[in-house]
């Protein structure tokens, strides 16, 4: 908890050099230990994922995404059953929703997973949005990076399925399973939503129950319908699997199909773009949130907007000549940089 | 600058039947801003330690009603000392006689709210407990 690391302070590099090279060659409490410590301050998150770099690169990472209720951790669960009894190592990241309000969480995925916190080679980790609208913060795609760095084969990360998450996921993963359940109201509705462009593998769970295969048919027809996706140069149509997790059927199913994406997307060109992709996207990302905090820093935003707030507020003065301004003047520090050099 | 919230795992050792008092603080903690993990009925003191430890939380908060308070709160403990989780806060609450406490404070437990405590006090109660090790 406490475990307070000042990069500053001589010799306590050397601490985080020790709990990283103990991650890096597989210790659950140290792993437990570096992502907290990255979850936390951003800053420390950099350096983290800095140090940690050359070892990731290697896990195969599965998104699960669908509406609550869908039965994602169950799935989860069970596919990490089958994944261990092929003796992979397998990390799972459950991501839930944090209250606006309180800024709390509660965090309950673990339920449907209790066989599994007792396997030396399943990490488990519940983390909260904490504010990130798209549900995954760079706080999640460091804890992912970290367990890669750990030695997982295998990271599937589950999210909150509300829209904007189940776009992000598919940017950092390399399979998507869209989850869905019949009997959630209007089926249609999570056809628009979408999931066909963003799920590698459809995925109806609670295959017991009335309306399944109704809405695996649905889904079909959808997709000889996306004439888009006929015509692109993806070969793949997501294949639409039937399983109820809880009964653990159709999860080998589930497998066979997962592994016949991955043998098709390892095989495309795209892969390597796609993982360029990812990384682009993550410095991007951390760069853009690092610049900007030292920017508006640097420039004094925070207390020069407070107090311009009163006359934009009456309307005697004008934010968006105010944002005009500002940006010139960060332009003339780089024209006047230019003209020193 | 940091993003840190209190991590609190709300555990539920034993055989108890229902988990109405454990949801209960689970919510009053997370309305107090608190991100809280839930490992639901039926929880071995091997899976608890295990999760408070891959989920590197602040507290352990363990909820029992059906008497094993004295050999299960201390097994939780003693776990997580053996795998250096010794710097966790574990508190307890549920039907705890009063004639227990000692021993379970003496045996790691930090502190018990037995019924009728109010979650506010509970709440102080870890913030406080948090404040004083992290200026420690």
């Amino acid at each position: 908890m406490n475990w307070g690391v000042n990069l500053e302070a001589p010799g306590q590099s050397g601490h985080l050099d020790l709990l990283i090279k103990k991650t890096c060659s597989g210790n659950k409490r140290a792993l437990s230990r570096l992502i907290t410590l990255a979850e936390n301050d951003p800053q420390l998150r950099l350096e983290i994922l800095r140090r940690i770099y050359s070892h990731t690169g290697n896990a195969y990472l599965i998104g699960i995404t669908g509406p609550p209720g869908s039965g994602k951790s169950t799935l989860a669960d069970k596919m990490t059953k089958y994944l261990r009894t092929r003796d992979f190592t397998v990390g799972i990241v459950a991501v839930d929703p944090s209250s606006p309000f309180s800024g709390g969480a509660i965090l309950g995925d673990r339920i449907r997973m209790s066989d599994l916190a007792l396997d030396e080679k399943v990490y488990i980790r519940s983390m909260a949005t904490r504010g990130h609208l798209g549900g995954l913060s760079t706080a999640v795609e460091s804890a992912i990076l970290i367990m890669d760095a750990c030695g997982c084969d295998f990271i599937l990360i589950e999210t909150v399925g509300v829209g904007q998450s189940e776009v992000e996921i598919m940017e950092i993963v390399d399979t998507t399973l869209v989850v869905s359940v019949p009997g959630l109201g209007d089926d249609i509705q999570m056809i628009k939503a979408g999931i066909l462009e963003i799920g590698n593998v459809l995925v109806v769970n609670k295959a017991d129950r009335e309306g399944a295969v109704e809405l695996a048919n649905q889904l079909r027809v959808m997709q000889q319908l996306d004439t888009a996706r006929r015509e692109g140069s993806d070969n793949w149509t997501p294949p639409i699997v039937l399983t109820c997790a809880e009964e653990n059927r159709g999860i080998d199913e589930l497998w066979n199909e997962i592994e016949k994406h991955k043998a098709a997307y390892i095989e495309r060109d795209t892969y390597h773009a796609l993982r360029k992709a990812r990384i682009r996207r993550e410095v991007n990302t951390l760069l853009l949130a690092e610049m900007s905090k030292l920017i508006f820093k640097k420039m004094n935003i925070g207390a020069s907007l407070e107090a311009s707030l009163p006359e934009m507020y009456t309307r005697t003065a004008n934010p968006f000549d105010w944002i005009y301004e500002r940006i010139r003047d960060l332009e003339t520090i780089f024209v006047e940089r230019r003209e020193r050099l | 600058m940091t993003e840190k919230k209190i991590k609190v795992l709300v555990a539920k050792p034993g055989l108890d039947g229902h988990d109405r008092g454990a949801k209960v603080i689970a919510k009053a903690l997370s309305d107090a801003g608190f991100e809280v993990i839930y490992t639901g009925l039926r929880q071995t003191p091997e899976q608890i330690a295990a999760a408070a430890i891959a989920e590197d939380v602040d507290v352990v908060a363990m909820s029992l009603l059906s008497g094993a308070h004295n050999t299960l709160f201390p097994r939780v403990v003693e776990l997580l000392r053996k795998n250096e989780g010794e710097d966790i806060l574990v508190i307890g609450g549920g039907v705890i006689p009063d004639k227990d406490i000692p021993f379970l404070v003496e045996n790691g437990v930090s502190a018990i709210f037995t019924p009728g405590t109010s979650t506010k006090e509970t709440i102080a109660y870890i913030r406080r407990v948090l404040a004083e090790r992290e200026s420690a």
